[in-house]
């Protein structure tokens, strides 16, 4: 008598869900996360005013670096360019371009930035809430995904008036206006690409919690590290040149520096495909490691709690 | 009076000690803690080692040059590094408190409800930071004693000034913190907090007069007067460095803001506190 409900559940359990069925779960994942992160709006709509206020300290300490130089009249070797609208550039940027520069890695890293992705992972894993994921038909880095991608557009949503009014108020910094329509495509296909590997990248690293408790140090390590090499902080053609080559080999420049500097036209033209190639090599390298990963930690997992 | 301070003292150096207790508890993950902030310093002065590369100093004619740009750094790190270790895992703990509702437990407690949630945890490695700060001050010191061009040695007088006013300016991030911690009772919620309280300090870390100009001047006249995040760095490292000579009486002004704005931030911050303390209605356990 028991062994009906049981060949019940079991049949439903493997009848094939089917692509509609499949994109439905997915809807239903996206407007649930969606919805989600509208609901503390105070605490939401305050985080990204408060954003944009590096950059006003950015503008003026480069505006008073600028100033100085000109005033001393003493150009270092290499920052001269003999054009007298722009007499010093520093790493290959102007002062106007180094405050373009700033607000164009603002937009990179609203696509590339994960807060708290690693951290979930790494606390699903220690707290054991990852067995859900395991007896469920939801797949755990495609259900993050998904939900990254209605945090992200829920942000814009919210960010996209804010980034509107501070770009149109200090659109005077962008010296050469809007780039020429291949370079904007281009632009576009970095930041997407930008955001699927920081999101893999980021998930990988979670994935470490599979084999230590602890990742929250090792994190932080990774976010400063992210912080100095992906552009953030400065434009990485400023590095000792030799330093540059070996950031330029990383991939944590495609998180802030490689689409600002395409939208201001800083990557040679005839590099520019090549470059958008290693990015995309890049990309498949961490969607690879993060399955892989995942893979071999749920093999050595041990669900514990409950 | 007096025994009434030696009991908080008592009870202070307790949370002090259970905390280095705890810290030492985990003392892989205290290294690790260590060393990342100072890979954090370390990439600061990179950062700006890298800029004098560039350029001989920071604004035109403000003196701000290399070696004592980095005893303003060197400040910056000193007061940031005391804030970090002594009242920024406390604010984090008070927001959770707030959302978890078991601020219940620290109201009851026989003791100053804001003294209670200011100093319960003390982060011990982020005094790691203090003594990075000191290898810049003191590096830049030496330099700025022995090199060619325009050598200085600060007075007696200066360096004890310079921990008074370092004194002042924790305890202006201090009032800054407990205001904005505070709010998590009205917003519910406050993850920002972290992120806010890194773009204010963000406006602390450099020379004042570099906003002093242009469409700046509202955010110097507001982060000198309303919010004095400016002053908290600047008066100290100007103290010490003397980026401007003569130091003329121009600056006195600047000093003794700096003594009103500190008593002034402590009390508002009461202030707030106490109000918001009023506004709050537990959360259901």
């Amino acid at each position: 008598m028991s062994s009906i409900p049981v060949s019940d559940t079991s049949t439903s359990r493997h009848a094939p869900i089917g692509l509609w069925g499949r994109i439905r779960i997915w809807k239903m994942i996206f407007s649930t996360a969606f919805s989600e992160r509208l609901v503390y709006r105070g605490d939401f709509a305050l985080g990204t005013l408060m954003r944009f206020l590096p950059i006003i300290t950015q503008i003026f300490l480069w505006w008073a670096i600028f100033d100085s130089i000109a005033h001393s009249g003493v150009v270092s070797a290499g920052d001269a360019t003999g054009n007298p609208d722009e007499p010093v550039t520093i790493g290959g940027y102007g002062f106007r371009e180094m405050v373009a520069y700033y607000l164009l890695t603002m937009i990179a890293r609203a696509f590339s930035s994960m807060p708290g992705l690693a951290s979930g992972i790494a606390l699903q894993i220690r707290e054991g809430e990852i067995k859900r994921y395991m007896i469920q038909p939801v797949d755990l880095i495609g259900f993050l995904l998904l939900n990254r991608i209605a945090h992200k557009c829920a942000y814009y949503a919210v960010a996209i008036a804010p980034f509107a009014l501070v770009f149109y108020l200090c659109r005077d910094y962008f010296v050469d206006g809007f780039p020429p329509p291949h370079l904007f495509i281009a632009f576009v296909a970095s930041l997407v690409m930008g955001f699927l590997i920081g999101f893999f990248l980021e998930a990988a690293i979670g994935m470490i919690g599979f084999w230590f408790l602890e990742v929250s140090s090792l994190l932080f390590l990774y976010m400063l590290f992210s912080f100095f090499l992906s552009g953030h902080m400065f434009p990485l053609t400023l590095l000792p040149d030799w330093i540059e080559p070996f950031v330029n080999f990383l991939p944590l420049k495609y998180l802030a520096y490689f689409p600002a500097a395409v939208f201001l036209g800083k990557i040679p033209e005839d590099e520019l495909w090549m470059e958008m190639g290693i990015q995309a090599a890049w990309l498949v390298f961490f969607i690879v490691l993060c399955r892989f990963a995942y893979s071999r930690g749920v093999a050595r997992y041990s669900g514990y709690g409950g | 009076m007096l025994a009434e301070l030696n009991r908080y003292r008592r009870v202070f150096l307790t949370f002090a000690q259970n905390s280095l207790v705890r810290d030492m508890t985990f003392r892989t993950n205290f290294v690790i803690e260590c060393l990342s902030s100072l890979g954090w310093t370390l990439m600061n002065v990179g950062f700006y080692l890298i800029i004098f590369e560039h350029t001989k100093s920071i604004g035109a004619d403000s003196g701000w040059d290399r070696e004592k740009f980095f005893l303003f750094l060197a400040t910056t790190w000193f007061i940031n590094s005391l804030v970090q270790a002594f009242f920024m895992p406390n604010a984090e703990e008070f927001s959770e408190l707030i959302r978890t509702g078991g601020l219940d437990f620290a109201l009851l407690k026989p003791i100053d409800t804001q003294f209670l949630i200011s100093f319960r945890r003390v982060s011990w490695s982020s005094l790691a930071n203090f003594g990075a700060g000191i290898v810049i001050a003191a590096v830049s010191l030496w330099q700025l004693a022995t090199r060619e061009v325009d050598p200085y040695v600060p007075s007696a007088l200066s360096c004890v000034l310079y921990v008074l006013f370092c004194g002042c300016g924790v305890a202006i991030m201090y009032s800054l913190m407990i205001c904005l911690s505070a709010t998590s009772i009205w917003l519910g919620r406050n993850q920002t907090l972290y992120n806010f309280w890194f773009y204010i300090t963000n406006f602390s870390r450099y020379p004042m007069e570099i906003y002093n100009r242009g469409w700046g001047q509202p955010l110097y006249g507001l982060f000198t007067f309303v919010i004095p995040v400016l002053v908290v760095v600047n008066v100290p490292a100007r103290i010490l460095a003397r980026p401007v000579e003569p130091s003329g009486d121009g600056e006195w002004w600047l000093i003794g803001w700096a003594l009103i704005a500190t008593v002034m931030s402590v009390l508002a911050s009461r202030w707030v506190f106490r109000t918001a303390l009023g506004s709050y209605r537990s959360a259901s356990s």
